[in-house]
């Protein structure tokens, strides 16, 4: 029987290339879930990915979907999203590519706040270059580029799209798959800049080196150490340490960019078109 | 007609490009390029068009790259080392053969150089500046008149073979004023977006080649459903890794400018009738070579000017055909020497090529290029 969501794939670019035990399968459904569940037209919504495994998601979606170059994804799509604010924008990213060659482009996406709903599928790792250290690989966790555990801080994404100006930021995980088809289908409502962290087991490059057991054991270490936000608030600092929170983490209201820029053209005597 | 009006060059290039259908800029400020961008802020609005700055030089490549994609003429200008950033999203535009018109007002360099003395030293890299095997089309205007209709037909070029094209002004005509008249709208031939030719139950691919060799593209938003990246892809729009795909796919990206190369080689000429000699020139260089052609004409001197429009694709057949009239040839730009390998390769050897260049800050004097075309008609001797 054809499951609902099957005709937002390209049925013959199939199967796609990510490892057995990749999260990235549960968090490219989880888009499509989100995308069923608001009852965005195929015709009408635009897939824009950058470089790397996550990005490899748009060429398997049946809508327009563009693979940009490495880190650029958040340019396009606004691009997309100005010249035609009719279409809606899903960026799908990894953590190299959005928080290390795309970080400037991640920070002024969300000042514009413009209207983009962008998922960053965090492995925690460069999957596609054979498992090198990214900006979001925990301090000590060991890399083909950090041989002896990587001493490099890591980013926050989610504090980072806050800070930036982002008007939704959510995380949830490959493990919470209904709290994380939820976090993205109110994504898609809010307009403006949203941004979602999926975190996303890579049993291939990031497990092995790490010693972290099967994808089924990082998906349960993602089980334990996620927190709702909720409960997260409440949790003593001593309690936190190798936990993070999941759940909406920041919402405010704020005009999106194209919105602003209709005001731009009233005022400069032009006609919206 | 219209009305006569003093005009400044990076200024008729914005125009240039709005009258041929430009309705959406993103760029970054630098200098001598930025009259571009304030210009293209304050007027798209006006006609319910699109501006935006951008974060970087590189996000502004993306982001006309995103507008374009969607369905608008898209423009974007720079200068050097903002140039030097764009380079990544020039091959992909390539590639992935997306329009898009990226105006590169020249600038002394190398790296930050010499802000903002003019030169012509991005010739090459006009070229070559993006990683790959790759066709470009370049144009380089020599008055503020031509800074208008080549930003028509730079935007038309990048609609009809839905590549890059790069607009090679220099500073000394980005901030030239003169009068111009413009043309009325109805004389300005614009060409359209290329639009699909069956619908997607009919079969449609995004990349399968026209006649003309160049693919007739789906805009975003039309329920195509395509694929674009910056892969190598076969006509389905999606990457192949084959050997067979890859060879066709960079012989037809080539090929598509080739089979048009003679009508987009635009050159003039000046003085050549019973000419011995000839000046090569471009850009605002080619205003002080004809003021120098001019004077050795009055000193007696044989010797006549071909200036080339369009920079790239090289002028080929036109420089052969030169080399076989004329006993010398003098190639002046404001730079160390970069077109003049080009004439000496299509010359190979018919007759003399010399090199008069310039790369101090500062623009030619009519004497400078006179005293090359006097050691030219000497046959090299000073």
């Amino acid at each position: 029987m054809e499951r609902s969501y099957e005709k937002y794939f390209r049925q013959n670019r199939l199967p796609h290339l990510w490892c057995p035990g990749c999260g990235n399968g549960i968090a490219m459904k989880a888009i499509v879930q989100a995308i069923e569940k608001k009852g965005l037209s195929q015709d009408n919504t635009v897939i824009v990915s950058g470089i790397g495994c996550s990005s490899r998601a748009s060429g398997y979606m049946d809508f327009d979907t563009l693979h940009t170059a490495h880190g650029r994804a958040i340019p396009f799509a606004t691009g997309i999203k100005l010249a035609n604010p009719e279409l809606n924008v899903i960026v799908i990213t990894g953590d190299g590519d959005c928080t290390a060659i795309g970080g400037n482009h991640f920070i002024h996406g969300c000042r514009r706040n413009i209207d983009l709903t962008v998922v960053l599928f965090n492995n925690n790792i460069y999957g596609m270059t054979g498992g090198q250290a990214s900006p979001m690989t925990p301090l000590g966790k060991k890399a083909t580029t950090a041989p002896y555990g990587s001493i490099d801080r890591t980013f926050d994404a989610a504090r980072l799209a806050e800070a930036a100006g982002a008007t939704y930021v959510a995380r949830s995980t490959a493990y919470h798959v209904q709290h994380l088809t939820d976090m993205i289908v109110q994504g898609l409502d809010n307009q403006g800049f949203s941004f979602i962290e999926a975190m996303v087991q890579c049993p291939t490059a990031y497990g092995r080196k790490n010693k972290m057991g099967s994808a089924a054991a990082m998906m349960k270490d993602m089980q334990e150490s996620a927190v709702m936000k909720a409960a997260w608030d409440k949790l003593a600092a001593d309690k936190k340490e190798n936990k993070f929170p999941i759940g909406v983490l920041y919402k405010e209201d704020g005009l999106d960019y194209a919105t602003a820029y209709e005001a731009v053209i009233e005022t400069a005597g032009g006609k919206n078109k | 007609m219209t009305e006569a009006r003093l005009m400044q060059g990076n200024e008729a290039c914005a125009e240039g490009a709005i009258a041929a259908g430009v309705s959406f800029f993103g760029g970054y400020p630098i200098t001598p390029s930025t009259e571009i961008a304030e210009g293209m802020a304050k007027m798209l609005p006006a006609i319910g068009g699109k501006f935006v700055q951008m974060e970087d030089e590189i996000a502004s490549m993306g982001v006309v790259l995103g507008a374009s994609l969607a369905g608008k003429k898209a423009l974007t200008a720079s200068s050097g080392p903002g140039i030097s950033l764009k380079q990544e999203l020039i091959g992909y535009a390539a590639c992935a053969e997306i329009p898009v018109v990226i105006v590169n007002v020249q600038r002394v360099g190398p790296s930050t150089g010499q802000p903002t003395a003019p030169s012509q030293g991005d010739v090459m890299q006009a070229r070559w500046g993006t990683h790959g095997d790759h066709p470009m089309i370049a144009l380089s205007p020599w008055s503020v008149r031509e800074a208008y209709d080549a930003a028509v037909m730079a935007v038309n070029y990048s609609e009809r073979f839905r590549t890059p094209v790069i607009l090679l002004m220099d500073e000394i005509i980005g901030h030239l004023r003169e009068k111009v008249v413009l043309p009325e709208a109805k004389d300005i031939k614009i060409y359209p977006r290329r639009k699909p030719a069956c619908s997607r139950a009919e079969g449609y691919q995004p990349y399968t080649p026209d006649k003309d060799l160049v693919p007739n593209v789906a805009n975003f938003g039309e329920g195509y459903h395509i694929h674009v990246t910056g892969l190598i892809h076969d006509e389905t729009g999606f990457p192949v890794g084959s050997p067979k795909i890859t060879e066709e796919a960079i012989d037809r990206l080539h090929q598509k400018i080739e089979i048009a190369r003679d009508e987009i080689t635009h050159t003039e000429e000046y003085f050549m009738d019973d000419a011995e000699y000839a000046v090569i020139a471009f850009g605002g260089t080619a205003r002080t070579a004809y003021e120098a052609v001019k004077n050795a004409r009055a000193k007696g001197q044989k010797v006549g000017m071909v200036r080339l429009m369009t920079i790239w694709p090289f002028a080929d057949k036109i420089v052969k055909a030169l080399a076989a009239k004329v006993k010398g040839i003098l190639v002046a730009e404001l730079n160390y020497g970069q077109l003049v390998h080009e004439v000496e390769r299509a010359v190979a050897g018919k007759c003399d090529v010399q090199l008069c260049a310039k790369y101090n800050m500062e623009i030619f004097e009519p004497q400078e290029i006179e005293s090359g075309i006097d050691k030219l008609c000497a046959g090299g001797k000073d």
